[in-house]
């Protein structure tokens, strides 16, 4: 594991996986909405529940992507290790777009379901706020100016979001206990019928995978810059 | 990087006079001795009574510092600078003594914001006095100062290394008393 | 220790420091409301709660950019590191003073805010208590995002951006608080409150004070 630390030995074994990733992706994202287009209409959601498949997923890979710029932030923090630290600032936009992209497709499901664009509701919320924690992140990193410092600033934030972000969330449920007025129909838990469940689950990892491919696209180009700096610096 | 291949001892009771022109890396050594900065290899020693701090944080508990700014709050008058660093460093006794030995005796009263640059580097100095640690550095403590603040400043270095301190002061004119010199390049 | 701490409220609380300013956005916030939402005492006493949760939340982020950097920029930071405290004490002890000269100071005048806002006396005791238990965590939090945009130049910007997602839990915990007097329906919100002000004091200060550090070595 420490041996692809080395910068150069990341960008070998990243090249020769991104290929790969990249086609399973776009086999398990046309499978899984292949097969999502084709399940049946809800009893009560009607079409729209298809959105489910590029909604659910969305969140979940945002999630994901908080919790591996967290990881890697430790790591860059303990160990001091630059590879760790481009790594957690390249999953930074990454997370924000899925972050987006779940606010979005969110909207577009809640639209015919509440007959309003933006609802409330717990998990909106606390993606909203999750949102928020990815921009801050993204504005401490171009904030301040010396790299290493911006990597160790940002770092102690993303962890501290990370300590802080289930109190956000159990928050937000907790707030919307108190706020209820009709009850929202949630997505996911135990209701889910079996039909939903594989293209979910296709679509699940394939949007994990478009996170990886992009998330080792990010890393390479960021050690590629770092080097073409050093080399315009020396050169000039 | 600023220097490398950097090597040199300081016994106690002697004064190193630090030197080079700007941008060598004067206030950077010494921001490294008081463990603000972390060599990127190497490391720094202070030995204490037998016990050898190579931690830069154990090692700045034992550091008297005297920076380029002088850490005078204009809505604080000079006794009560004093005062709260006296406190911080839980011994306020010697409070009007140190005052009377940088000269600032009759502006104990006189808030931060109305005094001159000399004044606040007086200050500066009676704060270090009062502080009382073994190792003194001090990035340019003339600056600023009258010839009699500059004989002030290598009266307290003469005072404190015969007491058995050590000083280190980036300069970039002579401190006044017999110092060895370490030049940066 | 409390060397620190009383210059620190001292230098707050004299011509040009902060304590005055907070209390003064505070109280301008929450006129301005009622001029936007109109001044029917039921519907402001039914928002007050979460109104004036927000306005003290921002009246105490106000000031909260300059808790390190004014010591940062005039050399006394790194005496204080150099000093017998240690950074993590420093920054649990400035971030006292913080709350001190503002979130207590907010504190005191929310009652009379939320008279204004109509709120009845039994909701007036929830406000107060919810802001006691609650402004300590405003000041903790805020404090990392402190000692985080240290050496940003106009990092007063950006901190509001940082801190503000990492508060909803104490707005929302508090407002609900108020709430909980005014349906009748226990919700447990001061408690929740309370643990969370309880765990953001506890582990702030060790987050500041790396983020201080970080920014000595320069």
């Amino acid at each position: 594991m420490l041996r692809y630390a080395n910068p150069t030995k990341f960008l070998a074994l990243s090249r020769a996986l991104r290929p790969w990733l990249a086609g399973a992706t776009v086999l398990l994202l046309g499978a899984g909405l292949a097969l999502g287009l084709r399940v049946p209409p809800d009893y009560q959601q009607g079409e729209t529940v298809k959105l489910m498949f590029l909604h659910v997923p969305a969140a979940w890979t945002a999630m994901m992507a908080y919790g591996l710029m967290a990881a890697a932030s430790l790591v860059g923090l303990v160990w001091r290790h630059p590879l760790a630290d481009q790594a957690a600032k390249a999953a930074a936009p990454l997370g924000a777009l899925f972050t987006a992209l779940g606010l979005l497709t969110g909207s577009l499901w809640g639209r015919p379901m509440w007959g309003a664009w933006w609802v409330w509701d717990g998990r909106l919320t606390s993606f909203l706020l999750l949102l928020f924690l990815y921009l801050g992140y993204i504005a401490l990193w171009n904030a301040v100016e010396d790299e290493t410092r911006a990597a160790r600033a940002a770092a102690i934030l993303a962890l501290v979001g990370a300590v802080n972000l289930p109190v956000i969330e159990f928050s937000v449920q907790w707030w919307t206990t108190l706020h209820q007025g009709e009850s929202i129909v949630r997505a996911g838990g135990p209701l889910i019928a079996g039909v939903y469940l594989w293209p979910l689950f296709l679509m699940a990892l394939g949007y994990t995978l478009l996170f990886v491919s992009l998330w080792l696209m990010r890393i390479e180009t960021a050690i590629l810059e770092r080097r073409a700096r050093t080399v315009m610096l020396e050169g000039g | 990087m600023v220097f490398r291949d950097l090597s040199f001892a300081v016994e106690a009771g002697a004064v190193l006079s630090v030197e080079g022109p700007n941008g060598a890396g004067k206030t950077s050594l010494l921001r490294m001795l008081a463990g603000f900065l972390a060599p990127a290899s190497g490391t720094v020693r202070l030995r204490i009574d037998g016990t050898a701090l190579e931690d830069g944080e154990e090692r700045g508990k034992q550091v008297g510092w005297l920076g380029h700014h002088d850490a005078v709050k204009p809505q604080m008058t000079v006794r009560e600078t004093l005062a709260f660093f006296a406190m911080l460093h839980r011994g306020a006794g010697a409070l009007e003594g140190a005052m009377e030995q940088v000269g600032l005796a009759r502006l104990g009263d006189l808030p931060g914001q109305y005094l001159s640059a000399g004044q606040k580097k007086r200050v500066a100095l009676a704060r270090l006095w009062l502080c009382g640690r073994p190792l003194w550095l001090l990035d340019e403590p003339l600056a600023a100062l009258d010839p009699a603040g500059k004989r002030v400043v290598a009266d307290l270095i003469a005072a404190h290394c015969a007491a058995g301190g050590i000083a280190v002061a980036a300069t970039h004119e002579p401190l006044g008393i017999e110092a060895r010199r370490l030049v940066l390049a | 220790m409390s060397a620190l701490l009383l210059r620190d409220v001292r230098l707050a609380a004299r011509a040009g420091g902060s304590a005055m300013l907070a209390l003064a956005f505070f109280a301008g916030v929450a006129t301005l409301v009622p001029l936007g939402v109109g001044a029917e005492l039921p519907r402001l006493a039914r928002i007050a709660g979460g109104v004036l949760w927000v306005a003290a939340v921002l009246a105490a982020l106000l000031a909260l950019d300059r808790l390190f950097q004014a010591d940062f920029e005039d050399g006394s930071l790194d005496l204080l590191a150099l000093s017998p405290l240690s950074l993590e004490a420093v920054a649990a002890i400035k971030a006292s003073a913080h709350w001190l000269a503002t979130g207590l100071p907010l504190t005191l005048l929310s009652p009379l805010l939320g008279v204004m806002f109509g709120l009845p006396p039994r909701a007036l005791l929830a406000l107060f208590v919810s802001l006691l238990l609650g402004t300590p965590a405003v000041s903790a939090l805020g404090a990392v995002g402190a000692g985080l945009t240290l050496s940003v130049r106009r990092g007063g910007l950006i901190l509001p951006l940082i801190v503000l997602p990492l508060l909803a839990p104490a707005v929302i915990f508090g407002a609900g608080a108020v709430l909980e007097v005014l349906d009748g329906i226990p919700n447990g919100a001061l408690g929740l409150l309370g643990a969370f002000s309880f765990c953001a004091c506890v582990l702030s200060p060790f987050a500041t004070a790396a983020a201080v550090r970080l920014n000595l070595g320069s």
